[in-house]
């Protein structure tokens, strides 16, 4: 009975109820549509970065520190026999990791040096470019490297190195491929090598610095002067970039569901404050204050529902479209750091949906109980006479 | 205190304070009301009519005294109890009708049963026959904008009966009225009063509601002025000459 009055007093308000449910739906909609976005991003960013460079975990010989280039020249040491059996078996890939620099066009750009097994098919880098005659060093490069040093395929770069010794060394290095990945941390500043011409560059026979495991492997057992890094471990800087980006997003619907509130609260004080003497009726005819208060705020707290259902009305088209036409991620994303790719196609989980409806209903029925506290010390007889005790 | 009364009010008073001064409303107001009563409570405005109405009907509570309505003490109501027994036992008719807005008019009529948990059959059948008492069957799907003034304190009678309470209480009903639709109010209540039992208390000054009335009551400044059964009027109905 209440609802059913509830409904009727709010949609009889009119033009009023419909301005209210549009703002707060439209930030129903912006929150869903924002943090799908984010949602998309870190689950592309997450796949790519799986795919291309991290597998399924990683052992890291025990000194290997990718935040740490100094520690690079100890970082390395001789695959040991149940990481070798398991490359052997094609579930996993070694990559030795070298400190070097690149002397394109007379300028010095550091790069790291990559030794990864050009036949390995635990990670989708094209590696299989590598595949060429003693006669020459191939080298892959990512297209942001190859902009940034001005380099293409076929051109030659001289490589500077140092070997396990500490002596310096360097060869002309030739591109063969200009690889094209939504990973940021490939793409530039790293020169990737066939493993073992690598080894024999740097004098580290048999060694690696990382050993990449493949997809769906389940076990890993420890082992010795190595350390496991799980998936969680390794895509922790995305997952917080995504954190700090959506943080900032909320600055967005912040402000929207606020202004949504705020028309809400006025709406109910105005509505208090107008329907006194109607108040003073219901309470004539029966209703309790607490009967009364449950009233207003039920209404109030119907705008979030036909905010939903008016959000659910154009959103659902708009979003299912989205998802699937994606967001076509423009030029100055590029250097947001996020392995997203040319198009982001944005998620929009049952949970973010259902996660929203509920933080915004809630919301909307503290808004709307707020000003009805004023219910509680109206006397009916004051009501009755349209004033307010 | 004998409690064979419908209501029965000792020593009643109502203060209020208007900044340092105090305001007597009701004066050591002593009344007994019986079963089927057609009463009017007379006098000129701040005579203290709506106040005595409005404790008499647990909208509001004496400073001092007593007021017993069905055997229930006001002063020691609950906001609860006096809800319910609002609810349950009196009905109200307003000067300026009170309808709700949003709902129809069979809607209005229905409310209180809605309050009372009545079954929906229970209600068709109730909401329908007050209606058809106050003449408004047809008009059961019109919104109260719909309706004259008449019309309107029609479906606010059978709103206040179709509970069918011991006690109705109206305040200046027939305020908003022509002369010809305040005499058909005042006969649909008149009619109700005999047909159902029901007792009627007005508060008024309206000459057309007390030729109707069976007793008056004259409040002056808070008190009872006089008290007197008025002579029965013609059988064929209508006002008394």
């Amino acid at each position: 009975m209440i609802l059913k009055l509830a409904l009727r007093n709010l949609l009889g308000a009119g033009l009023r109820t419909w301005l209210n449910v549009i703002v707060l739906s439209f930030a129903f909609m912006a929150i869903i549509w924002t943090q799908g976005l984010y949602e998309g991003m870190n689950d592309q960013g997450r796949r790519a970065s799986v795919e291309a460079a991290l597998g399924g975990g990683q052992y890291w010989q025990k000194n290997y520190d990718p935040y740490d280039v100094l520690s690079l020249e100890d970082a390395h040491a001789v695959v040991p026999d149940f990481l070798r059996s398991m490359i052997d078996e094609n579930k996993a890939t070694a990559v030795l990791v070298v400190q070097g620099t690149l002397y394109p066009q007379g300028r010095i750009h550091p790069v790291l040096v990559k030794g990864i097994d050009p036949g390995q098919a635990v990670l989708t880098l094209p590696a299989h470019f590598l595949k060429t005659g003693e006669d020459r060093l191939p080298a892959l490069i990512g297209s942001r490297l190859a902009k940034s040093t001005g380099l293409g395929v076929g051109d030659t770069v001289t490589l500077r190195w140092r070997d396990a010794k500490g002596t310096f060394d360097a060869r002309d290095l030739e591109i063969v491929q200009v690889m094209k990945t939504v990973v940021q941390s490939i793409d530039q500043g790293q020169v990737w090598l066939p493993l073992e011409r690598l080894r024999k560059l740097a004098a580290m026979e048999g060694q690696a610095s990382l050993v990449v495991l493949d997809q769906g492997t389940v076990e890993h057992p420890p082992v010795e002067g190595w350390v496991f890094r799980d998936l969680d471990y390794l895509l922790s800087d995305i997952k917080q970039l995504v954190q700090m980006k959506s943080a900032g997003a909320t600055i967005l619907y912040t402000v929207l569901i606020l202004l949504a509130m705020l028309a809400i609260f006025d709406t109910q004080v105005l509505s208090i404050f107008r329907r006194r003497k109607e108040m003073g009726t219901l309470m004539a005819l029966g209703f309790t204050r607490g009967r009364l208060i449950r009233l207003f705020t039920l209404e109030g707290a119907l705008h979030g529902v036909l905010a939903a259902a008016a959000a659910a009305l154009y959103g659902i088209p708009f979003l299912t479209w989205y998802a699937r036409q994606g967001w076509a991620v423009p030029e100055s994303m590029d250097s947001y750091g996020f392995a997203i790719g040319e198009r982001l196609f944005p998620v929009y989980g049952a949970g973010l949906v259902a996660g929203t409806t509920i933080l915004v209903l809630v919301i909307t029925t503290i808004v709307s109980y707020l000003p009805t506290r004023r219910i509680a010390r109206l006397k009916p007889t004051e009501a009755l006479r349209g004033r307010m005790s | 205190m004998k409690n064979s009364y419908l209501i029965e009010t000792v020593d009643l008073v109502k203060t209020y304070s208007l900044g340092e001064y105090t305001i007597i409303a009701l004066n050591k107001v002593s009344l007994n009301f019986e079963n089927a009563e057609f009463t009017g409570l007379v006098g000129p405005s701040g005579s203290g009519k709506t106040t005595l109405l409005n404790i008499v009907g647990s909208l509001d509570s004496p400073t001092s005294g007593s007021a017993v309505v069905m055997g229930r003490k006001v002063e020691d109501l609950s906001h609860k109890e006096a809800a319910a027994l609002r609810n349950r036992s009196i009905g109200f008719i307003f000067q300026t009708f009170n309808l709700l807005p949003v709902y129809t008019v069979f809607e209005n009529v229905e409310f209180p049963l809605l309050l009372l948990g009545h079954a929906s059959s229970e209600r068709r059948k109730m909401t329908t026959a007050a209606l058809e008492w106050v003449g408004l069957a047809d008009r059961a799907k019109s919104k109260p904008d719909q309706l004259s003034g008449g019309q309107s304190q029609r479906v606010a009678i059978a709103r206040a009966v179709v509970k069918k309470p011991a006690l109705i209480l109206a305040d200046e009903p027939t305020a908003n009225l022509d002369a010809e639709n305040s005499h058909h109010i005042l006969q649909t209540m008149e009619r109700l009063n005999r047909d159902l039992g029901t007792t009627f208390i007005f508060a008024t000054h309206d000459e057309k509601v007390i030729a109707y009335i069976r007793r008056k009551i004259t409040l002056v400044d808070g008190a009872v002025a006089k008290d007197e059964r008025l002579e029965p009027r013609p059988p064929e109905g209508g006002p008394r000459p």
